[in-house]
């Protein structure tokens, strides 16, 4: 913490006697106003998004909704190994693991959820994943919901997002890790 | 019975169906000009399905749903509240600003015979008694003093919320209230007299007369030509009075809210509304004062008073050119007042709001100063000059000054920013 003094700003006789400054002040004011009133609407400098109806597209780091991804045969590719419920701070996701019916993995989630009201997006949990299999990617936020219910998402809605670029995969994924072939989680 | 029955209706005309309608937009006004001006879009949005479409008149409907809202919400007091006084005091501020509307002239005088159907409804007598009616509600010879006691009693209202909602924010907003319009009830007065002197009457619609004349050049003896200075200190010292942008210290959001904290629903309401009809008797005010009222010059003198451009043209559309006289000063003058009030709410929107000595120093050691001086040279000058040519010679002369000191002013640099160490 440290003090910052400011300078403090003398002001000309000019600038004290006011109402030449009011006369400016109303100046800029008045500026806005017509240009936002008058001007072309691609060209005035009107900053609002009209929400609902134009959307500002999000930024390609943004981080939305989770979404799990899925193997080649559509399950997920989640091992249930609890990595990114030990990472979260928020202890937003619950999984349960089941023993999968595949021998070559060992568990799969028999639930998997996240709680998006207590979630704070910070992405550790897709940082944790030893397997890719949960992305922010989707460029979505999370939709609004009334019932407290509705914020808790489960496996089969983070399934069914899509990345970004319209597949279940996300931005050059690489399904060489299917199954437990070892090869280690590549970077982005 | 004539006498009562025009003057209620000019009253529901001019005060239920200009001023408060008019009031009712600039609520809506304030929050889109506001907007453009900070590149913002506004409320817009408000919307009613008319045949299933969807009608939004530019964000107007939000003047509806929020008195609508309004009416609907709990209307609560505090149960340490002085009961009677909270009640009434909403209704003070209301009540004072709509009788100030009375006094105003709002357009030149209509003869009453020319009025469709006067000569089947009204008896010979009737029409000898009464041959004009003035487009104002009451002709007051105290008129501009009236006005002042009304605008004073106003005050009562913030100062009596303030008490009565036993609340300390809410009286310390009364407080700065009357305060406030105590100092600038007296900058108020003095900056008129100027214009008392110029006009040799307080009655209103006498000031707007005497403001018809031609004085320089074919310039109108309009208030803001012989007095520009007394315009400006009037529309500041008006806008203090009004507790509006720059000087709304009463109801200081960030500090104290005001002396309307504790009120809710359509009292609250109602204090709203006063302030957006104080906006708007202002501008009625200031028009009448400085803007020669329904005159508009090189188009429609009023140098007999009820002469205007459409004298020449007998019967157009078969009404009588008086009436199209007193319609057309009605539009007149209904354009002006918009104007000012437009103009109001764009200062509130430029102007940081003074801190409290900056605002009795305003008051006191630069307002009251200057208005005396306005009268002794106002005073000086009519004395030397009755035509007040002189006068007007002497306003031009200011407005010109301060249009090349404006122009020519030094050129801003941009305020160092503070060197931010993070």
């Amino acid at each position: 913490m440290t003090i910052h003094v400011r300078e403090r700003v003398s002001f000309s006789a000019y600038e004290k006697s006011y109402l030449p400054e009011v006369v400016r002040g109303l100046g800029i004011t008045l500026r806005h106003f017509f240009a936002n009133l008058l001007g072309r609407r691609a060209t005035r400098p009107l900053q609002t998004v009209r929400y609902p109806e134009v959307r500002r597209i999000y930024p390609p780091r943004f981080r939305g909704q989770h979404r799990l991804l899925p193997r080649a045969n559509g399950s997920p590719r989640c091992v249930a190994c609890y990595m990114c419920a030990t990472a979260c701070p928020a202890y937003c996701i619950h999984i349960i693991a089941a023993e999968s019916p595949d021998p070559q993995i060992e568990k799969y989630p028999a639930a998997f959820e996240i709680d998006m009201l207590r979630c704070i997006l910070c992405g550790l949990c897709v940082e944790a994943c030893p397997e890719d299999a949960i992305r922010m990617d989707s460029g979505i936020h999370t939709p609004p919901f009334e019932a407290r219910d509705d914020a808790v998402v489960g496996r089969m809605d983070l399934l069914a997002l899509l990345g970004r670029n319209g597949t279940p995969a996300a931005f050059g994924a690489q399904d060489t890790r299917e199954g437990r072939s070892g090869a280690a989680p590549s970077a982005f | 019975m004539f006498l009562l029955i025009t003057t209620l209706v000019k009253f529901v005309v001019f005060a239920l169906l200009f001023i408060l309608p008019l009031a009712a937009v600039l609520t809506w006004m304030e929050r889109r000009q506001s907007a453009y001006s900070q590149d913002r879009l506004g409320p817009q949005r408000a919307e009613i399905r008319v045949f299933g479409h969807p009608v939004r008149l530019i964000g107007l409907l939000h003047v509806v749903a929020d008195g609508l809202k309004s009416f609907f919400k709990e209307s609560f007091a505090p149960s340490a509240a002085d009961k009677v006084l909270f009640a009434l005091a909403p209704l003070i501020g209301f009540v004072t600003t709509l009788c100030i509307v009375a006094l105003i002239p709002f357009g030149p005088d209509l003869e009453t015979a020319s009025l469709p159907g006067a000569r089947w409804l009204l008896s010979q007598e009737t029409l000898r008694a009464y041959p004009v009616i003035p487009l104002q509600v009451a002709r007051l010879d105290a008129g501009l003093l009236y006005v002042f006691a009304l605008g004073s009693l106003s005050i009562y209202g913030a100062a009596l919320a303030g008490w009565a909602s036993n609340n300390r924010f809410a009286l310390l907003g009364g407080l700065r209230a009357s305060a406030q319009s105590i100092s600038y009830e007296i900058a108020l007065g003095l900056t008129t007299v100027g214009m008392l002197i110029v006009c040799g009457s307080t009655e209103l619609s006498e000031i707007v007369h005497a403001q018809g004349r031609d004085v320089l050049f074919g310039l109108p003896a309009w208030g803001i030509v012989v007095q520009p200075l007394a315009a400006v200190l009037f529309l500041t010292a008006a806008i203090a009075e009004c507790k509006r942008g720059p000087f709304d210290l009463p109801e200081g959001e960030p500090e104290i809210i005001g002396y309307f904290v504790e009120y809710s629903s359509m009292s609250f309401g109602l204090f709203m509304l006063t302030e957006f009809m104080e906006v708007a008797v202002l501008g009625a005010l200031f028009t009448t004062m400085f803007l020669g009222g329904s005159d508009l010059p090189w188009v429609m003198r009023s140098d007999g008073w009820h002469l205007g451009v459409w004298q020449g043209v007998p019967d157009f559309l078969g009404l009588s050119p008086s009436l199209w006289n007193g319609l057309a000063g009605l539009v007149v003058f209904g354009v002006k007042v918009f104007l000012v009030s437009a103009l109001q709410l764009q200062i509130r929107w430029t102007l940081p709001r003074f801190r409290y000595d900056q605002l009795m120093h305003l008051g006191w050691k630069i307002l009251l100063p200057l208005a005396l001086v306005n009268i002794f040279v106002t005073a000086g000058l009519v004395y030397a000059d009755q035509s007040l040519r002189l006068l007007a010679l002497v306003g031009v002369a200011q407005v010109a000054i301060f249009a090349v000191v404006v122009a020519l002013g030094p050129s801003h640099k941009p305020i160092p920013a503070p060197a931010h160490s993070h």
